[in-house]
């Protein structure tokens, strides 16, 4: 039977990182380890360790976890290539 | 004038251009830009119009129904699940015998989620008592809009009318289209005089209870002007024609008069067919197409060819290609295929392959099935 | 004579503008047939994107998406690492890149185009967001290669489309029709 589900899969779209026009980064002094910016990134490319990690393969530098951010440490920055 | 646009912008063009007094309508993919454009045209003052923004489909269609019972002219414009939610309000534009007019851009319906073509949104509308045009190009696509009003307004049809055409392939692609002077429609189109109209120096009441007998005449009545419709759907693409150069009929012949086989195809993908004919032809094969203009009323009599061959981009669960079960009214030998749901292009070489294997007296869903 | 063009960019860029330039560009020098149409899917910002055109003398019936066609236009490279750019390319076709390399940087076994859209698109001061926008350029450039359309009217289609910003545009597009290597 073919139906209209789908399963969670990693890249379905390809290595969306290479989408970026803008790119996150954390300044670790100000982040107050609130974890908004996980909860909130759309695509999942925010994983826990330490402190939030970003993973920029798949990336699309949309944000949102910078708008999140309570305290301002994440910054977007023009992504050089 | 000839310029390029896109089918979107250019039905909103024609919707100007005939100008309506009441604008109800909805955004929608791949619909949005018609709706975004004539914002504009009302906000700039290009067009004198109410612009009615409501919060669904439904409500859109229900204002449509109060100007036009109001003798307004009115437009709206749709898509899939939004022209769905709009089918109780469809059935009552047909009865009360309003002349709304809607453009439908073809788009399939979910789930899986699918913003392509597939006209199985706008066939799902078969019985409400709408006037259906289908259209191949930008070109058609304006040239309808303006004789849908001329057609659904006429004292003998007053019937609502829908035009559709196939998402993103005419809804966002640029074609050249002539366009001619606000002058001219304006003789071609005069403004509108319905046959009744809600008027409190006059009261009426529509659609208050109607016991059995009279329910049923009202029904008659309606299958009745569906029929006269043919007739004026004709005189009014003759009249286009002497007019503006682009005659119009019920359906469109293609190189039919010596064929062995006929394609008959409807929306977008009859272009493309049309490409697919000249190819076989330069191989020496006998063939040719119809193009279905309108599907409501249908034109069962003018499908008068012995062997035709039936591409639906729609499929009716449990039966198959609705336009191929329609045309089982001709008697003819009919093949039917199933192509294009959802979205899959169909080119030219689709159509040829479909023809090779209706020549060997195949059928079915194409490629999954036979191919 | 039917010619079939794929723009390939990024969502932004501006690929399906570039395609309807040059059709209502193609219309005004005398083509009968012309279309432009985006790839049919859902276009995001960043995204690898694809958009169409086509011109031809007579009327054109195709609907169906150009699957050989004689021009690819290459508005990024960088969607080059993800994408096979000459694929279905006519054996005689030519590959149009937007970049500041020569032809022999790349090893494309099909007629190779250059011109540096970016570096005149920031010179114009073309921008949107602080990102160069190239695609008048690079339809400039197409204009060269392509037979049949007169640059004067490219700048008229450009002037037509873009108002206040369109005289820089135009003025865009003719340097890079002056510049462009093929």
């Amino acid at each position: 039977m073919k139906t209209a589900i789908s399963y969670p899969t990693v890249g379905a779209m390809g290595k969306t990182g290479t989408w970026r026009v803008f790119r996150p980064s954390l300044d670790r002094e100000k982040c107050i380890k609130c974890w908004r910016c996980w909860i909130f990134c759309p695509d999942s490319a925010i994983s826990r360790d330490e402190y939030p990690v970003i993973d920029y393969e798949y990336c699309k530098g949309c944000g949102v976890c910078a708008n999140e951010c309570p305290v301002n440490a994440i910054e977007m920055g023009r992504e050089e290539k | 004038m000839i310029f390029i646009d896109t089918a979107n912008h250019i039905s909103a063009l024609a919707a100007k251009m005939a100008k309506p007094h009441v604008i109800a309508a909805y955004p929608i993919t791949p619909q949005t830009t018609i709706v975004e454009r004539l914002a504009e045209y009302v906000e700039s003052g290009q067009l004198n119009a109410d612009f009615i923004r409501v919060e669904s489909e439904h409500s859109a269609m229900a204002a449509c129904i109060g100007a036009s019972a109001m003798g307004a002219r009115t437009f709206t414009a749709t898509a899939s699940h939004g022209l769905l939610l709009m089918h109780e309000m469809l059935h009552w534009a047909g009865l009360a015998r309003l002349p709304v007019v809607m453009v439908n851009v073809n788009r399939a319906i979910g789930p899986g989620w699918n913003i392509w073509s597939d006209l199985n949104d706008s066939l799902s509308q078969r019985d409400t008592g709408w006037i259906q045009f289908y259209a191949s190009s930008n070109q058609e696509v304006f040239d309808n809009i303006i004789q849908a009003y001329k057609i659904g307004e006429s004292e003998e049809v007053m019937l609502p009318v829908m035009i559709s055409y196939d998402g993103f392939t005419l809804s966002h692609t640029s074609m050249p289209v002539e366009v001619p002077e606000q002058s001219k429609i304006d003789e071609f189109l005069p403004p509108f005089k319905p046959a009744w109209k809600i008027d409190v120096e006059n009261p009426i009441t529509h659609g208050n209870i109607v016991p059995p007998e009279p329910y049923m005449e009202i029904r008659y009545s309606m299958q009745r002007a569906m029929e006269r419709a043919k007739k004026i759907i004709e005189e009014v693409g003759e009249e286009w024609g002497k007019k503006f150069g682009r005659e119009y009929d019920l359906i469109q012949e293609y190189k039919c008069d010596d064929a062995d086989y006929v394609m008959v195809t409807m929306g977008a993908i009859s272009a493309e067919a049309r490409f697919a004919v000249d190819e076989l032809r330069k191989r020496g094969e006998k063939v040719g197409l119809v193009n279905l203009r309108t599907f409501r009323p249908f034109p069962y009599e003018k499908l008068k060819y012995e062997k035709m061959i039936v591409i639906d981009r729609n499929v009716s669960p449990g039966l198959g290609g609705v336009v191929y079960h329609e045309m089982k009214k001709t008697g003819k030998d009919l093949y039917g295929f199933i192509a294009g749901l959802g979205g899959v292009d169909v080119s030219y070489k689709d159509f040829e392959r479909i023809y090779e294997l209706a020549k060997r007296g195949k059928e079915g869903w194409y490629p999954l099935e036979v191919k | 004579m039917l010619k079939e063009i794929i723009f390939y960019g990024r969502g932004g860029q501006g690929a399906v503008t570039a395609a309807n330039l040059i059709a209502s560009a193609a219309l005004k020098s005398g083509n009968r047939g012309v279309q432009a149409f985006p790839f049919f899917g859902a276009e995001r910002r960043g995204a690898p994107v694809k958009a169409f055109a086509r011109i031809s003398d007579n009327e054109i019936f195709l609907r169906s998406q150009i699957k050989k066609p004689d021009i690819v236009v290459v508005l990024d490279t960088g969607v080059m690492d993800a994408i096979n750019v000459a694929e279905g390319i006519k054996k005689d076709g030519i590959i149009l890149l937007n970049t500041n390399k020569s032809a022999s940087d790349f090893s494309f076994p099909y007629r190779t185009a250059v011109v540096d859209a970016t570096s005149i698109a920031i010179k114009n001061e073309i921008l949107v967001g602080g990102i160069p926008v190239v695609n008048t350029p690079m339809t400039g450039a197409l204009t060269k290669i392509l037979d049949g359309i007169d640059i004067e009217n490219l700048k008229l289609a450009i002037k037509e489309r873009f108002g206040k910003i369109g005289d820089k545009n135009a003025k865009a597009a003719e340097e890079a029709y002056n510049e462009v290597i093929f």
